[in-house]
């Protein structure tokens, strides 16, 4: 029985493919900046969050510092309540602005924190006073329209 | 006529009753199977010597198509990309392709081909000439020392080579886009590392790999031990596992896909 | 013929058994001796080798008796049919080597599988055994490498490596050499008196048979036909075992297959 033969071989299988996996995690997915659950939660309710999902990116300054938990209708004020998770190594003021943009022209949307100068920063749970809804195409070009319609006076013969 | 008519219909009936024939032996296989696993899985020697019939002689083909496939995927996926002008995703989809859905299934449907094809017509063979008989005469469980160490080795192997695979295929439109095309070497990994999930797509992935492995490797040591002991016997036992196999994973794959990315959009 | 003895190593009584509905065993009364070679001869598909697996427990009976030294053998659980199967040793027809293990791997096998003996023990075991077929310096060789004859020596050192009581033999001169043919007869006489063990030697061979057997059962339509002495076969008038022995083309045995009448098929539609 050759076992040495076959066990170096094996051996050698079993490294490549489990280096092979490595690559996958680290290289190829995020584990590198892996979020494990850890951090606090914060709350924000906008008029309109577009296309936001949840999974999707929260981000200061264009740096992911966070990701959307869940994505909500308050059933009173007819708000999406969006909750997300910041990491926490991160810190924001209780001033904090959240929008909704958009990568890109065309791409994903994400939640843009701006931080403001308050002292006071946000602890677990709190929910952020100030917010912009995402821009809908349709109502930009509406407004446009419409304020193109106040420009010009009617004509009068 | 009336007798040709009831041939038909009695030939439908016994098309299914030889199924389920076979269905409740295969179950019973299984079971018996199941039971010496816990005995089995200590002979890590004969494992080892499996793993190395199975999973090292399947890798150069699996590298070599894992390599082609992302090529293939990197020259197609550029083509439909740069019409919308966002070929710096190359490497989203080409990763999101191999690592959720191509990484798994096509190792599988070539493990099945290459490997499994061969186990079968090895155990079959055993069978042609009395080696498991003799075997049993000898009071060792051939279930335990033969076939057991083959179904291990399959499950085992399918996950490392699926990521063999995708990472072969992830290199290979790596050299087309990047070096070939000229698309943005950061933008291609950073754009896929982005978009993978650890948890949803690599482990998914994987874990689709080590379900293809059980039911691959229960097909083939299941038709070669009740294969005839005959040259067409062995013959179409193992033609019978590469096609069962093949749609089994197919099958299979649809009912993970469904499972497990259901909730994403 | 004897029922059952008390002192009978291997007992069958009243056993039948079919296969795909056609009845193989009819009523089998057999009893061995301790110490006995039995030679079974018979048509071929008379059974044969049925009954060696019917002794072995690797089939079961339809009804009927068969006993082991003692042991109720078709009622056995796997455990102890196992614990039986290691005082039981079998040469299958063509020795049924594995073809993945050299031949010193081979004969190393029960050991191996069986006993927790030291690796040193096991090649001195195997070593002798190999030695008393005369195999010993073809141990690093394949058994695709062996001619027939050879290989059946080796399987016959595995099959008797933790010498067991009863040895059964399935066809071992087929298909051989006059040469292997003696070798094998010798090494079979040799065996059973040395390790006094029990054999019964499924055979088409009557020469050996004659050379080897303390007793011949002719097998004929499933029943034991005749239980005699090796010597009875030469003097007998029974018309069945006079067409086996001197291997008339017809007779009891029909040559030909049963059909339709000659005439009629050639020149009918």
């Amino acid at each position: 029985m050759n076992r040495s033969k076959f066990d170096f071989a094996v051996g050698l299988f079993v490294a490549l493919g489990l280096l092979a996996m490595v690559f996958m995690a680290l290289k190829v997915g995020n584990l590198a900046s892996f979020d494990n659950g850890t951090g606090y939660a914060l709350e924000a309710h906008f008029d309109n969050i577009g296309g936001l999902k949840v999974r999707a990116p929260v981000k200061s300054a264009g740096v992911v510092v966070g990701r959307v938990e869940a994505v909500g209708l308050d059933p009173e004020t007819y708000e999406a309540v969006v909750r997300f998770r910041i990491y926490p190594a991160y810190r924001f003021s209780k001033d904090t602005i959240a929008s909704i943009l958009t990568s890109g022209l065309l791409g994903e949307q994400y939640v843009g924190l701006e931080s403001g100068g308050d002292p006071v920063y946000l602890g677990n749970g709190d929910r952020l006073g100030k917010t912009q809804s995402a821009m809908i195409l349709e109502k930009l070009i509406s407004q446009f329209l419409f304020s193109k319609a106040a420009e010009t006076p009617a004509k009068v013969p | 006529m009336i007798g040709k008519i009831f041939n038909f219909f009695a030939g439908i009936g016994s098309f299914f009753t030889i199924r389920i024939d076979r269905l409740g032996l295969s179950s019973r296989f299984t079971v018996s199977l199941l039971l010496v696993l816990w005995v089995a899985i200590r002979r890590t020697g004969l494992i080892i010597r499996e793993l190395y019939f199975s999973g090292v002689r399947s890798l150069l083909i699996i590298a070599v198509s894992g390599l082609f496939v992302g090529m293939v995927l990197a020259v197609q996926g550029y083509e439909v990309l740069q019409r919308y002008g966002s070929t710096e995703s190359l490497g989203v989809i080409v990763a999101l392709s191999l690592v959720r859905e191509l990484g798994p299934v096509v190792t599988a449907l070539l493990f099945a081909g290459r490997a499994s094809s061969a186990v079968t017509a090895e155990i079959g063979l055993m069978r042609a000439t009395e080696q498991l008989a003799a075997m049993d005469m000898m009071a060792v469980d051939p279930l335990s020392r033969v076939i057991a160490p083959r179904f291990i080795a399959a499950i085992v192997s399918m996950p490392l080579l699926a990521a063999i695979f995708t990472t072969a295929g992830i290199f290979g439109a790596w050299i087309i886009g990047v070096q070939l095309i000229g698309i943005d070497d950061g933008a291609f990994w950073s754009q896929m590392q982005a978009s993978v999930d650890v948890r949803m797509d690599v482990l998914g992935g994987l874990l689709k790999s080590v379900v293809f492995g059980t039911a691959v490797g229960l097909i083939s040591v299941f038709e070669g031990y009740f294969a005839a002991p005959t040259a067409e016997g062995i013959a179409s036992a193992t033609t019978r596992t590469v096609v069962t196999s093949s749609l089994a994973v197919l099958l299979l794959d649809l009912v993970l896909t469904i499972t497990m990315f259901r909730g994403l959009s | 013929m004897v029922l059952s003895q008390p002192t009978a190593m291997i007992n069958l009584h009243g056993v039948r058994f079919s296969y795909a509905d056609r009845t193989i065993l009819n009523g089998i009364d057999l009893s061995v001796r301790k110490g006995e070679i039995v030679a079974v001869m018979g048509g071929s598909g008379g059974g044969k080798t049925t009954l060696l697996g019917l002794i072995a427990g690797r089939l079961k009976p339809v009804s009927g008796l068969v006993t082991v030294d003692g042991f109720d053998v078709p009622k056995l659980g796997k455990t102890e049919l196992y614990r039986l199967r290691r005082r039981v040793g079998m040469l299958f027809q063509f020795g049924a080597l594995f073809t993945d293990l050299n031949v010193y791997d081979n004969v190393a096998f029960p050991y191996r599988e069986q006993t927790d003996l030291p690796e040193p023990l096991i090649r001195t075991l195997v070593l002798m055994k190999l030695e008393a077929v005369g195999l010993r310096g073809a141990h690093r060789l394949m058994p695709a490498e062996l001619s027939g004859g050879m290989a059946r020596r080796v399987a016959l050192a595995r099959a008797v490596a933790l010498d067991p009581a009863i040895m059964l033999y399935d066809e071992p001169f087929t298909g051989l050499d006059p040469i292997s043919v003696g070798i094998i007869g010798r090494l079979i006489k040799r065996l059973n008196q040395a390790l006094g063990m029990t054999s019964i030697i499924v055979t088409h061979d009557l020469n050996e048979t004659l050379r080897l057997a303390d007793r011949v059962i002719v097998l004929a339509e499933g029943k034991v036909h005749r239980d005699m002495v090796p010597e009875e076969i030469r003097d007998t008038n029974d018309p069945f075992i006079r067409q086996f022995a001197d291997g008339l083309p017809d007779g009891p045995v029909p040559f030909h297959y049963p059909g339709k009448d000659y005439l009629t098929e050639l020149l009918g539609q």
